[in-house]
């Protein structure tokens, strides 16, 4: 499978590729680790015309310490995530989470602004982002804005992100001795979640049951009310609308769900 | 467009489509077809080469993307006649049946052995994830594993 033929540029700089994005509008596409892009490429499902390589930026690869939060450059990779000494210590669930993704191969390339901006809902990081309460980072030609993550995921593969504009950082606030876990289940090790589940203290999201990343409120809620693990995972598939398909049916994964995050809060809950 | 590409040790400038993949240019381009296309869908590793020493599926990278940067495929890691010590152990505990996914297994060992020069078996699994042997051959493709691993950490004391 070879991809449709495209105009391929390589950017400089932040603001080259932002200047490459402003001339060739909705027709060009940013590539990062090209591992969620080059596949859609390849079947043909997106057809660029114009790519815009960010792989030359290495400033924005980076995981830094803020003070009272953790900075992580959009172009940094899921296998430096997964081996940061300083994510092991402050987000272990980001490290965690990010060691899981895919396999050593798809680590070495993939990166989590790539994986954030592509708003796959059966992708890992995206929950997990939910669930640490992240702020992401968006510059456009008229400057940086913040947007929590809350806000950031739209709908199937549409995010905050504009036109125009593209994901610099993430921020993450330092977690200390906070409980998490990161559980995924899959047919093989290398696909995406059937259904995911990443905790965070209190904070509950879901991998792949709905249109986006989405948080479990109700389950959230049934926990700050008092319930136990138990007693707040039987609310897991509330407002959920999980896919119905060959890998598994809607109903599948709502009790999965249930399952995987009663497993998630005990195992949080333990550490 | 023009790419400056590290192969096995010697640089070459060669002429490519923009959207040529990186096994594409390996084995069409370089010749070297030691790289095999399995599934083309970043799924089975039999494409695994290295890149700046690193494990990579290069059905899923651009040629492109390599430019300026070094690329080490199994026609590389001999040392003249002087197998790779992970090439050596595949031989030796037979790690192979039919041998189509050989290449990627042997590349995807050796960016595992550099990351983590003693794993367990249970790391040799997960580290081996992204390859698929469709002979399922897994036994001894871990066996072989251990073994380079053992050997080269003995080389090292």
């Amino acid at each position: 499978m070879i991809p449709a033929a495209f105009t391929y540029r390589r950017a400089s700089s932040v603001d080259d590729a932002l200047a490459l994005l402003a001339e060739h509008g909705e027709d060009a596409k940013l590539l990062a680790g090209g591992h969620s892009l080059l596949p859609l490429m390849k079947l043909r499902l997106a057809v660029p015309e114009v790519v815009v390589d960010l792989g030359g930026l290495p400033d924005l690869s980076y995981v830094e310490d803020r003070g009272d939060s953790v900075a992580i450059g959009a172009l940094t990779r899921h296998h430096d995530l997964a081996t940061s000494e300083l994510l092991g210590r402050e987000v272990p669930l980001l490290a965690h989470a990010a060691g899981t993704i895919g396999d050593p191969q798809v680590r070495h390339r993939g990166t989590i602004g790539g994986s954030l901006v592509h708003g796959d809902p059966a992708s890992d990081l995206p929950a997990v982002a939910l669930a640490l309460d992240a702020v992401l980072v968006v510059r456009g030609p008229a400057g940086s804005r913040e947007v929590p993550a809350t806000e950031f995921f739209k709908d199937f593969f549409e995010t905050a992100v504009e036109p125009g504009e593209l994901l610099t950082e993430i921020r993450i606030a330092k977690r200390g001795g906070q409980g998490w876990d990161f559980q995924k289940f899959t047919r093989r090790a290398i696909d995406w979640a059937i259904v995911g589940v990443a905790v965070a203290g209190d904070a509950v999201a879901l991998v792949n049951m709905g249109p986006k990343p989405m948080r479990a409120s109700a389950v959230e809620a049934a926990l700050a009310a008092g319930a136990s693990p138990a007693e707040a995972a039987e609310h897991a598939a509330e407002g959920t609308s999980p896919p119905d398909e060959h890998n598994a049916s809607a109903a599948y994964r709502q009790h999965l769900a249930k399952v995987l995050v009663r497993r998630a809060l005990e195992n949080a809950r333990a550490r | 467009m023009h790419v400056t590409i590290n192969v096995n040790g010697e640089e070459h400038g060669d002429e490519v489509e923009d959207r040529t993949l990186l096994v594409h240019y390996i084995r069409d381009t370089r010749g070297l077809t030691g790289t095999n296309v399995g599934c083309d869908t970043t799924s089975c590793g039999a494409c695994t080469v290295l890149l700046d020493g690193e494990s990579v599926k290069s059905c899923t990278v651009l040629a492109a993307q390599a430019d300026g940067h070094s690329v080490t495929t199994i026609e590389g890691l001999a040392d003249g006649e002087s197998m790779h010590p992970v090439q050596r152990a595949f031989q030796e505990k037979h790690g192979l049946q039919c041998g189509f996914c050989t290449p990627g297994m042997v590349m995807a060992s050796v960016s595992l052995l550099r990351e983590n020069p003693n794993p367990t078996d249970a790391e040799v699994r997960s580290g081996l994830e992204g390859n698929i042997c469709r002979c399922t051959g897994y036994h001894n493709i871990v066996e072989s594993v251990l073994a380079a691993a053992e050997r080269t950490t003995e080389a090292a004391e």
